[in-house]
């Protein structure tokens, strides 16, 4: 395990380093000058040369990444283009407000994605069947910016239980964001949901097959017994790998809900920097995405291995 | 002689099997409705222009934001432009760009999982270490930051969704050819002599092939998402164009005076993308009848 373990992460530390080489260099692209981008268009020539002097604009490319990653890791992440204020504070904030908006999604989805798909898998091809894996297919593909419009419209202002905007102030406390997050969390929910029923459908069908179920079934135990101690204790290891794996679909999902609600977390903070061509900004949420995804993986494979004996006591 | 025999009883077994494939068909019917509705779409996409009743940029501002009525169907938008018109001439735009991303990332994750798994070694790894790499970064910010960079057009959005599936096919595709290369068919053309090339194209690229299809068709659904998506952000196809998307995320702000604007394009994606779902899902259960339980 141990072993295993330190193998994950150091591939996952030269995972996030090539990942910065990729954010770094495809942002090189730019059509613009950065320090033209500052300046606005008109700008005369000396005062963009001596902001590129400045910026460190000038010197080769490399050193320009290797001055932003070593910046990045000492935890310098330079200043915003637009407000010029520091950048970390201002991530760190928006990261914790999408955690919050993230935390109550999960808790959301990965419990009714579950017993929707035991279910489904129980009821295999039945009509219960039929209607769960048809509607979990509909919101796997469903865009965040379509189920949540249709959300606003029925439950914000259509019955008025929730509000249709969740533009609050980036420092609320989670209890006055509460009744801000309960839409864009159902809307990130619907994607997962889907995924996780899909999955864990899947999953429960190939224990179901398994001899050892048949043999439990055969010796009289009552059903929800080998339901529990059988089936779910090994069709639902793999769930935790999904989720883990869902991850990356979910961040995206807040990008684009946090974009529809006008949730101040890191997705819209992202969105705006684009909009506002902020490259630092835009540089180091990056970053943070890239790192959290990496980080709830490795926790997933953890989890894994505690969880299968297989893998715990093979070692 | 036996060679003739031979052939004959394959394509016997072919034919029969494409009948078991269609049983298998119909027996769900979410599959049914997947494919005629997809392929209801593509009719829309070829034709949508012609049955259109105006032209998708027609302006008329005295008429702006009317609601449904007899002469237009789906109401007017902002710029009183017939909204039923822009959905029709819309629908080859989302299928246009993601079709063609898709079929970029089909055909080089092809080639390179193909590749890399036939080749193996250290050619394999490091391609698939950079493939790992790639998929660390969840799709929809990397297409952002790189279209952020390129600029929006239609042309970039097509090769960033083609770039980012490309690991995602390679992966399939990979996986597939391992363990087609253990065969004992795959094992009797090298020693027949065969080139790396034949045995590439003529054993084991048929065999991959059904899974080729059960890929391409999820990662379609993903790239209509992904292109509805940056459309919605303002960050793919760029106005006045008709795309679904773009039209929604611009409807926004007239939401609250003028809710069709916004439902109509908003439906229609909802439609194509569980339409192209539920075909993907009945493809994979016609062509890969041994994974019925893969999710």
């Amino acid at each position: 395990m141990t072993s295993y373990l330190i193998r994950r992460i150091g591939f996952i530390l030269i995972t996030l380093v090539l990942a910065s080489i990729i954010i770094f260099s495809v942002t090189q692209f730019l059509p613009g000058d950065v320090a033209g981008i500052i300046l606005g268009q008109f700008a005369t020539e000396t005062a963009i040369a001596n902001l590129r002097e400045e910026l460190g604009l000038n010197q080769p490319l490399h050193i320009q990444y290797l001055s932003w990653a070593g910046g990045f890791i000492q935890g310098d992440w330079g200043n915003s283009l637009t407000s010029r204020m520091p950048i970390r504070p201002i991530v760190m904030e928006r990261l914790g407000n999408s955690a919050m908006l993230a935390g109550m999604a999960l808790l959301i989805y990965v419990p009714l994605g579950i017993i929707l798909g035991v279910i489904a898998a129980l009821k295999r091809d039945k009509l219960p069947d039929q209607l769960i894996s048809g509607v979990s297919m509909a919101f796997v593909g469903l865009p965040e910016f379509v189920s949540g419009l249709l959300l606003i419209t029925f439950l914000a202002i259509g019955l008025e239980w929730f509000p249709a905007n969740s533009s609050i102030s980036p420092d609320s406390t989670f209890r006055e964001a509460f009744p801000y997050l309960v839409l864009p969390a159902i809307t990130v929910s619907l994607t997962g949901l889907g995924y996780i029923a899909r999955m864990t459908r899947s999953g429960t069908i190939d224990v179901l097959r398994t001899d050892y179920v048949r043999a439990a079934d055969l010796k009289g135990l009552p059903a929800w017994q080998v339901l529990i101690k059988h089936v779910l204790r090994n069709s639902l290891l793999p769930t935790v790998t999904v989720v883990a794996m869902g991850i990356g679909w979910l961040l995206g999902g807040l990008i684009v809900t946090e974009a529809v609600y006008g949730y101040p977390g890191l997705g819209r903070l992202i969105v705006f920097s684009i909009q506002r061509q902020d490259l630092p900004m835009i540089q180091a949420c990056s970053m943070i995405v890239v790192a959290v995804y990496s980080i709830s993986n490795l926790i997933a494979d953890i989890l894994y291995g505690l969880l299968n004996p297989r893998i715990r006591v093979g070692e | 002689m036996t060679d003739t025999t031979g052939a004959i009883k394959r394509r016997e077994s072919k034919s029969s099997a494409v009948l078991k494939a269609f049983k298998r068909l119909w027996r769900y019917p979410t599959t049914l409705i997947g494919f005629t509705l997809v392929f209801l779409f593509l009719v829309i996409a070829l034709f949508g222009p012609t049955i259109a009743p105006y032209t998708y940029t027609q302006q008329n501002l005295v008429n702006k934001l009317q609601p449904p009525s007899e002469e237009h169907i789906f109401g007017t938008d902002q710029f009183g432009r017939d909204v039923y018109s822009r959905v029709l001439v819309g629908s080859r735009d989302v299928l246009s760009v993601a079709g063609a991303g898709t079929a970029v990332a089909v055909f080089l994750g092809l080639l390179l999982g193909l590749i890399s798994a036939y080749r193996g070694g250290l050619f394999d790894e490091l391609i698939m270490r950079f493939m790992d790499v790639i998929l660390s970064i969840p799709p929809l910010l990397l297409a952002m930051v790189i279209l952020f960079s390129l600029g929006p057009s239609r042309l970039n959005v097509i090769l960033v969704v083609g770039f980012l599936y490309i690991p995602m096919v390679a992966r399939v595709v990979r996986s597939v050819v391992l363990d087609l290369k253990t065969r004992q068919f795959v094992e009797a053309a090298r020693l027949r002599g065969e080139s790396s090339f034949y045995i590439l194209y003529r054993e084991i690229f048929p065999n991959v092939l059904p899974h080729l299809a059960v890929e391409a068709s999820m990662r379609f659904s993903y790239s209509i998402f992904l292109v509805a998506s940056l459309g919605f952000l303002g960050l793919g196809v760029q106005p006045p164009s008709p795309d679904w998307g773009l039209m929604v995320g611009e409807a926004r702000t007239w939401f609250h005076q003028a809710r069709w604007v916004l439902f109509f394009p908003a439906g229609a994606i909802a439609l194509l993308v569980v339409a192209v779902g539920f075909m993907s899902d009945g493809l994979r259960r016609m062509l890969l009848p041994g994974g019925v339980s893969d999710a």
